[in-house]
């Protein structure tokens, strides 16, 4: 890894009003890696994930730090949410496709920032975002199809594809497959292992087995701090912090 | 069940079921009350009118001191005051609603103008007649007219449709903006693609609601743009016109000799015209809820 990170963060620290709910967290997430981000409900994961494409814009929220994500300095305020959001895509817990038509749905980022686009490039670039997910085969006929008349694994599938037209750099996911059965997050676990290394893909999960299964480094967070940050197998099989170790033998959390 | 449990006062079921029966009574005894009276107003007027309505009802002008002839120009000039006050009232009152859901916040100013809108929906309607009088005949000159009439309903229908469109904005689930901010959507394009399409059954109700007593309410045309005679057809909004709430009005208390049948069809007819704008406004909305489901 000789280029710069993909996400590098330095002394980040957040406040809820008079709660502390991120201490001082200092990580670099490489490009094209999985970095697992896993502990306590509570402990700052989603908070941390939601700062790095400015969805904590708050007036009750205050923030200090270092924050560099894909080119952008987050942590500016000249910096435009726009085109922040256009290269970090997030996607949520609860798939949250539009009330629009599947084609619709991945086309309505490419439009928003480029409506001149034309036709047949729009037509190509959704249909390599549906084939990146592993959708196409199955919805190439029914592109006119309601979003939410889908399966909800393939309704978050659909949610990753959307990101794609406009070809991001990094992808955020916020535990993305607590509401999908065990089929639906093998398949979207699978979904996350064929974009390793074109995308930067960060997840929040409470799932320390999915933490496991797909992340090549995994940062365990207590309380607003980054305890420990290693290799996912150094991680889960040799912990070098106590608290670690308690954490994923499961003797709390 | 559990009704060998001894130390639960269990109530018995057969208490519970007469309650659930009382209460279901109650209630359809209640839309029975409210339906009967609706019901039997329209089938009295149009058992009372039905003798006079014929073709020529709808398309001569009223004759021999309006007690024979048609209803034409009261027909037609409901039309114009309705259309005007539509087009001035839908395009601000949504656009406001829009405003005071989207981008107004929780600010005190923001919840007084609320606060206003809400109380002013409540404002009598010979009020906002007066209001029409000095502001639009009056101070701004344009005479009694058309156009002084319909913008004296608009004004009349202002805050009923910005409120129903804020609510119908805000009853748009979150998720669904949230997914939009995150593709880089700004607030206006999350409006318009997503928020607005969803919201616009919610906003034609109230649209709906406000076309009928557009049409229904005398008051505000009485000083403002209604004529009382006037058998020819306005030709623009400066015209002054009849209208149909106001010739029932004037059938019934100041013209003699008026049959009594031909006051029954004017109502009617006026339940048909807004009968006719609603089904509109009904056929558009069911069409634009096809595919929601929430």
């Amino acid at each position: 890894m000789n280029e710069a990170p993909a996400v590098r963060i330095r002394g980040l620290s957040l406040w809820y009003g008079a709660f502390r709910a991120l201490e001082h967290v200092t990580m670099d997430v490489h490009r094209g890696e999985i970095m697992g981000l896993i502990g306590p409900s509570g402990c700052g994961k989603s908070t941390l994930l939601r700062c790095l494409n400015r969805l904590n814009d708050q007036p009750y929220v205050r923030i200090e730090g270092d924050l560099t994500i894909a080119g952008y300095d987050v942590m500016s305020p000249t910096t435009d949410t726009l085109a922040l959001r256009r290269d970090v895509g997030m996607v949520f817990q609860r798939p949250n496709p539009l009330p629009i038509s599947i084609r619709d749905n991945v086309l309505f980022g490419l439009r928003l920032h480029a409506p001149k686009t034309s036709k047949a490039e729009q037509e190509a670039r959704m249909e390599g975002a549906l084939r990146e997910v592993m959708l196409w085969d199955d919805l190439k006929d029914r592109l006119h199809h309601d979003g939410e008349s889908l399966s909800l694994e393939a309704r978050q599938k659909l949610c990753i594809a959307r990101l794609l037209p406009l070809k991001p750099t990094v992808l955020l996911f916020d535990e993305p497959c607590s509401a999908l059965d065990p089929a639906g997050t093998a398949a979207v676990e699978e979904l996350m292992r064929t974009l390793r290394g074109t995308y930067t893909q960060v997840v929040v999960t409470h799932n320390m087995q999915q933490a496991r299964r797909i992340s090549d480094r995994c940062a365990f967070m207590l309380m607003g701090e980054l305890v420990e940050l290693d290799d996912t197998a150094q991680l889960f099989t040799h912990p070098s912090d106590e608290r670690t170790a308690r954490y994923i033998e499961g003797r709390f959390g | 069940m559990s009704d060998g449990d001894t130390r639960l006062p269990i109530e018995p079921l057969e208490v519970r079921h007469r309650r659930e029966g009382l209460v279901h009574l109650a209630l359809t005894a209640a839309i029975a009350l409210a339906a009967v009276p609706a019901l039997a107003i329209v089938l009295f007027i149009a058992y009372k009118g039905a003798p006079a309505i014929s073709l020529g009802f709808f398309t001569e002008m009223p004759m021999a001191g309006m007690t024979q002839g048609g209803i034409l120009p009261a027909i037609v000039g409901t039309l114009w005051l309705v259309g005007v006050s539509l087009l001035f009232s839908v395009p601000i009152g949504i656009l406001a609603g829009v405003y005071l859901s989207e981008y107004a916040g929780r600010s005190l100013l923001a919840r007084g103008v609320d606060m206003a809108i809400v109380n002013l929906a409540g404002v009598p309607s010979i009020v906002h007649a007066l209001f029409g009088l000095g502001a639009f005949v009056l101070f701004l000159d344009f005479g009694t007219s058309i156009l002084s009439g319909g913008l004296t309903l608009g004004v009349m229908t202002l805050p009923v449709i910005i409120t129903s469109t804020k609510a119908a904005m805000q009853s748009v689930p979150h998720t669904f903006r949230v997914a939009c901010w995150n593709l880089g959507a700004t607030r206006w394009q999350t409006i318009w693609h997503v928020v607005l399409p969803n919201a616009l059954p919610g906003i034609l109700t109230g649209v709906i609601l406000q076309v009928s007593r557009s049409a229904g309410e005398t008051a505000p045309v009485l000083f403002t743009g209604a004529a009382f005679y006037l058998p020819i057809l306005p030709t623009s909004v400066w015209n002054q016109t009849m209208a149909l709430s106001m010739h029932v009005y004037a059938l019934v208390t100041q013209v003699p000799k008026v049959p009594e049948a031909t006051k029954y069809a004017t109502a009617l007819v006026l339940l048909g015209v807004v009968l006719c704008f609603n089904s509109f406004a009904i056929v558009l909305r069911t069409y634009l809820r096809r595919n929601r489901r929430w």
